[in-house]
């Protein structure tokens, strides 16, 4: 018989060892499935994993590995305090959605006005501001009428939707478009575009913008007030209670700063790499960043790791599509193998296996 | 342009029909969060019965296997929720959402060769004259038999989890698992079967989707349900009524603002759109102010990590 | 390191697909989708004109394809990742690529796109789209005769020009031939829900809609149709025979292997030029399905004659005269609609009832 025993402290060799030992295993399995597509197995994990980093066009594609990881990593950090704290912010996705709304909404006010010094800065607090007044709707009805924030922030994402169609074929419209549905294309206003920094290098604003939140994240469990407050809530609510935590404050804070930074999220989006608000703007980003949250096992460094392993396999995944004709749906549940594979090894980092009879079974 | 166009009792009956897959899925996830687990990955559940049941129901040309089908499918992509969030102690919502992602992908997979098939169909029971009368008839006596299936299933839950032995026995596990462990129940393994039901559950609304409310298979054709599933279970309170009140109640809305458009009625439609998801928000919220009833609902330990040997 | 690395991607980015694109065989075509490839409808048609493109060239063409893509970043690294690995020539299959396509095009000046229903072009881009509103007229034309309540229900997707034209142009032949026809829309707002689609399809023939048609891609109004017994429906984009003869009579269906075949050949022979194609009936760009035994014969011939009308060319669907829902004149006696209305056009004629969401 095989048993787990809690280990008095997380393994430090193992938390390194199991993201690697999840990958390898994801590759057989995966392949397995590959083969049994009647592709080249190896051909498809290396399409994936080794192509995108160091193959014949890698130049182009680290910097989409940057593109794509930025707004789950930027989501995710914010999406963490909450998740420690056990307070659970499900609808990022619109969140995000609103984001792009009200800081496109603010920079498309401004055109064709030039005045890169006040549109941009407007439009970054915009997003950030439409986020988190989206966020403070479940935050406000949780603290005042109990109600689960899983649900309203979730059956929110729903509603952004809907508003967000409504916003592309009205009010956001692009009134050169041809009466066409989305809004005129940011990244071709100067005074509102988040372009590239650097060309070619992937790096924007909302990359800059991830990376300061992975150092904010950090420094808020690591020395603030506030941090040891999220972290003493999710361990035990009591204790925190009875060490003057206000948990109202709490959820508001969390939620505040979770929509927040979702909201940044899709503003950096919407004026940069998507360039306009259209019907179907949003692709999941609120979603997946969830899993990146666990993944990155709700630490800042965690996470951006987690970001940028996501990304690969979203980039090399469309490539082993195009290129071997898989079809999606087979990337889809590679990714989702991947998924289980680092959440079942990770028991390895928190438990030690014993084998031999147990005195418990 | 005017409400009498609509037929109120037709719509009662068709908002029976489109809300009984997430009846179904809710119903099963309410059981799983009852002993305490969380499975965020309704929607994977779902979709894998869609195709599951729809690609049964094709190849052996009967429907009845077909659910069967959609049950198994759903079940045993709930066991690999249950090994990894029971054995080998990952986080649930983590693992529920991988759960939907891996769904999603592996259906569209099974189902590549079954776009643009038609399943055999789902006959309606046959009440005789009882189907004629109005109103009643309408309403009551002109179903296919998912949809009574359905209804027993509510109040089987019900009382399983308030009178049997077995249901308290679930719920002891749900609201304090050390407890339960300590008095000798199998944590894992009551928590394994409640998961694998849950999964049955979700498969056969996802079933039900695929083979009579379309009925046809297409990729990602849950659009969603999944997740409302869920919604409706807290909504509900953990109350299997409240799960019946509260899909029929989505499935209404849903049902109502199509109707309204068709009638004619000058209301904005995105706004009609977006009532399902407001209203349910609104009525949570109502329901949640008061407290002593909200408090009573949840399963203490939900979503929390059980492990024996500590 | 960074530094170098970066301007040899710039270097690489200019030069674009010209190493690989210089008459090289076999010639590379790349396919975008918005959907999958087994969603029955959209893309599923654009995906036959792929493989209509390889049974036509057989060894010559190589095509490849990447399906789900969302519009916006993720479609412009999607086009950039086909033309690095060689593509000669990019379709673009949904509206919402039309910037990504002239974003990726300029960095790639020797690759040739093509975009659908956009109206954006370069020297490399060219555009296309289908008068799918021919279609509906012949669908006006068979619904009038057919419905016995005088009520058609519409399910439309997104009030869009494409959507709009269709509505108008189905309900002015409709009217034609039966001044007392009406018609009720729901606006689904998606393009494609089965579930949601099937609602509404319900709802219209609970309140009395005997002809439904529909906008959205997927046969569950079909389905509704046939459960709910006397109604007819038409197959949108695809042609959905499996629900011929009852309650599918005809369908609208997009055929873009002609025009696939016709711009690879012309990329092969080195003819290729950016121009803006927008056809209909006549250049078989839109089908129309068999019209089932179900139709009455005399019905049949009309709704045959009125096709070859618009195929030929001597006759518009938009010819006046015809009024605004407000009233007011569009188009005198006579006159017919120019492609700059048509395309985007957002009122509905005289007669139509509700108003456009906004």
């Amino acid at each position: 018989m095989i048993h787990l025993v809690k280990r008095p402290q997380p393994s430090r060799a193992w938390s390194y060892a199991t993201p690697v030992l999840a990958v390898l295993m994801t590759m057989v399995a995966g392949g397995a499935m590959f083969a049994a597509l009647g592709k080249d197995p190896v051909e498809v994990i290396r399409t994936i994993f080794w192509d995108p980093l160091f193959g014949e066009f890698a130049f182009y594609f680290r910097g989409q590995l940057l593109v794509k990881a930025a707004p789950l990593i930027l989501i995710a950090v914010g999406l963490s305090l909450g998740f420690k704290a056990g307070i659970w912010n499900i609808g990022a996705e619109g969140q995000y959605i609103l984001g792009a709304i009200c800081g496109a909404a603010v920079g498309l006010a401004f055109y064709p006005m030039e005045a890169r010094w006040l549109i941009f800065p407007l439009m970054i607090i915009a997003g950030a501001l439409g986020g988190w007044a989206w966020a403070m709707i479940p935050a406000i009805l949780k603290t005042r009428f109990n109600t689960n924030e899983i649900l309203v922030s979730l059956l929110l994402v729903y509603v952004a939707e809907q508003l967000l169609a409504k916003m592309a074929l009205g009010a956001l419209r692009n009134p050169d478009g041809a009466g066409f549905p989305g809004s005129r294309n940011l990244s071709q206003y100067a005074s509102a575009s988040n372009p590239e920094l650097i060309a070619g290098s992937g790096m924007h604003w909302g990359v800059v913008a991830a990376l300061i939140a992975v150092i904010f994240g950090y420094v808020l469990f690591a020395r603030h007030m506030w941090g040891f407050q999220i972290r003493l809530t999710g361990e035990s609510p009591r204790a925190a209670r009875f060490g003057g935590v206000k948990p109202t404050r709490l959820v508001i804070f969390c939620l505040g700063v979770s929509g927040a930074l979702a909201g940044l999220a899709g503003l950096f989006e919407v004026a940069g790499p998507a360039g306009q608000i259209s019907i179907d703007f949003n692709v999941g980003y609120g979603f997946t960043a969830i899993i990146v949250a666990f993944l990155g096992r709700l630490h800042p460094v965690g996470i951006l790791l987690a970001g940028l392993l996501m990304a690969l396999t979203y980039i090399g995944g469309e490539a082993a599509a195009s290129n071997l004709g898989l079809p999606s749906a087979a990337i889809q549940a590679f990714q989702g193998m991947l998924l289980f594979f680092l959440l079942a090894v990770d028991v390895l980092t928190n438990y030690s296996l014993r084998f031999g009879k147990g005195e418990v079974a | 342009m005017d409400l009498s166009a609509i037929n109120w009792a037709v719509l009662v009956a068709s908002l029976m029909v489109a809300a009984t897959p997430i009846l179904l899925a809710a119903l099963g996830e309410l059981v799983v969060e009852k002993a305490g687990v969380l499975n965020l990955g309704v929607e994977g559940m779902m979709i894998l019965g869609a195709i599951c049941g729809f690609a049964v129901a094709v190849e052996t040309g009967s429907p009845l296997v077909g659910f069967f089908g959609a049950a198994a499918g759903g079940a045993l992509l709930a066991l690999v929720f249950a090994v990894l969030t029971q054995v080998l102690l990952s986080n649930q919502v983590a693992t529920g959402l991988a759960l939907t992602l891996f769904g999603l992908g592996i259906s569209a997979l099974l189902g590549q060769g079954y776009v643009g098939i038609k399943p055999p169909k789902t006959e309606k029971l046959d009440f005789g004259p009882l189907s004629d009368l109005p109103v009643v008839g309408t309403i009551l006596f002109n179903h296919d038999y998912m949809i009574y299936f359905s209804l027993a299933l509510v109040a089987a839950v019900w009382w399983f989890l308030r009178y049997s032995r077995g249901g308290l026995i679930l719920r002891a596990v749900g609201e304090n698992h050390e407890a339960a462990h300590a008095l000798g129940y199998k944590v894992v393994v009551i928590r394994f079967a409640a998961i694998a039901f849950g999964g049955a559950c979700a498969g056969l609304g996802g079933a039900y989707l695929s083979l009579v409310r379309v009925p046809q298979w297409t990729e990602g054709m849950t659009a969603g349900a999944g997740w409302i599933a869920l919604a409706i279970v807290v909504f509900a309170s953990w109350r299997a009524f409240g799960v019946l009140l509260g899909a029929y109640l989505f499935g209404g809305v849903t049902v109502l603002q199509l109707n309204l458009q068709a009638a004619g009625v000058a209301v904005p439609v995105e706004y009609l759109s977006m009532s399902p998801y407001l209203i349910t928000i609104l009525v949570l919220v109502i329901m949640s102010a008061d407290r002593s009833r909200a408090a009573l609902g949840a399963p203490a330990s939900l979503g929390r990590s059980f492990h024996a040997s500590n | 390191m960074k530094r170098r690395t970066l301007i040899a991607a710039a270097a690489a980015l200019a030069m674009g697909g010209s190493a690989f694109a210089a008459g090289h065989e076999p010639l590379k075509v790349g396919f975008i989708y918005v959907g999958p490839i087994g969603d029955g409808g959209w893309t599923y048609e654009h995906d036959k004109g792929r493989l209509a493109v390889e049974a036509e060239f057989g060894d010559k063409v190589e095509t490849v394809y990447q399906e789900n893509v969302p519009e916006g970043a993720d479609a412009e690294r999607a086009m950039t990742q086909m033309a690095l690995q060689g593509a000669d020539l990019i379709f673009t299959t949904s509206f919402g690529y039309m910037d990504p396509t002239i974003n990726v095009a300029a960095k790639f000046p020797d690759v040739k796109f093509e975009h659908a229903t956009g109206y954006k072009r370069a020297d490399n881009v060219s555009t296309y789209s289908a008068r799918f509103y021919e279609g509906r007229a012949v669908q006006g034309i068979i619904a009038g005769h057919m419905t016995k309540t005088n009520k058609i229900g519409y399910i439309a997707s997104f009030p869009i020009p494409e959507v709009i034209r269709g509505i108008n142009s189905a309900y002015i032949h409709a009217k034609k031939v039966n001044p007392d026809v009406e018609f009720s829309i729901v606006w689904a707002f998606t393009w494609f829900d089965p579930a949601k689609e099937a609602d509404a399809a319900t709802a219209l023939i609970e309140q009395g809609a005997d002809v439904i048609l529909q906008h959205t891609d997927s046969t569950a109004p079909q389905a509704a149709a046939e459960s709910a017994g006397n109604v007819i429906t038409f197959g949108q984009a695809s042609d959905m025979s499996e629900y011929a003869p009852m309650p599918r009579v005809s369908s609208i269906i997009d055929d873009w292997a002609p025009y696939y075949i016709a711009r690879t050949k012309a990329v092969m022979d080195g003819t290729w030029a950016s121009v803006d194609t927008w056809d209909g009936i006549g250049a078989g760009m839109v089908g129309i399905g068999e019209i089932s035994d179900a139709v009455p014969a005399d019905v049949k011939a009309e709704a045959e004659a009125l096709r070859d009308a618009i195929a030929d060319g001597s006759y518009q669907p938009f010819t006046g005269p015809i009024n605004k829902q407000d009233g007011s004149v569009w188009l005198a006696e006579g006159e017919t609609a120019d492609d700059g209305t048509l395309a985007g056009m957002d009122f509905y004629v005289e007669g139509l009832t509700g108003d456009i969401p906004q």
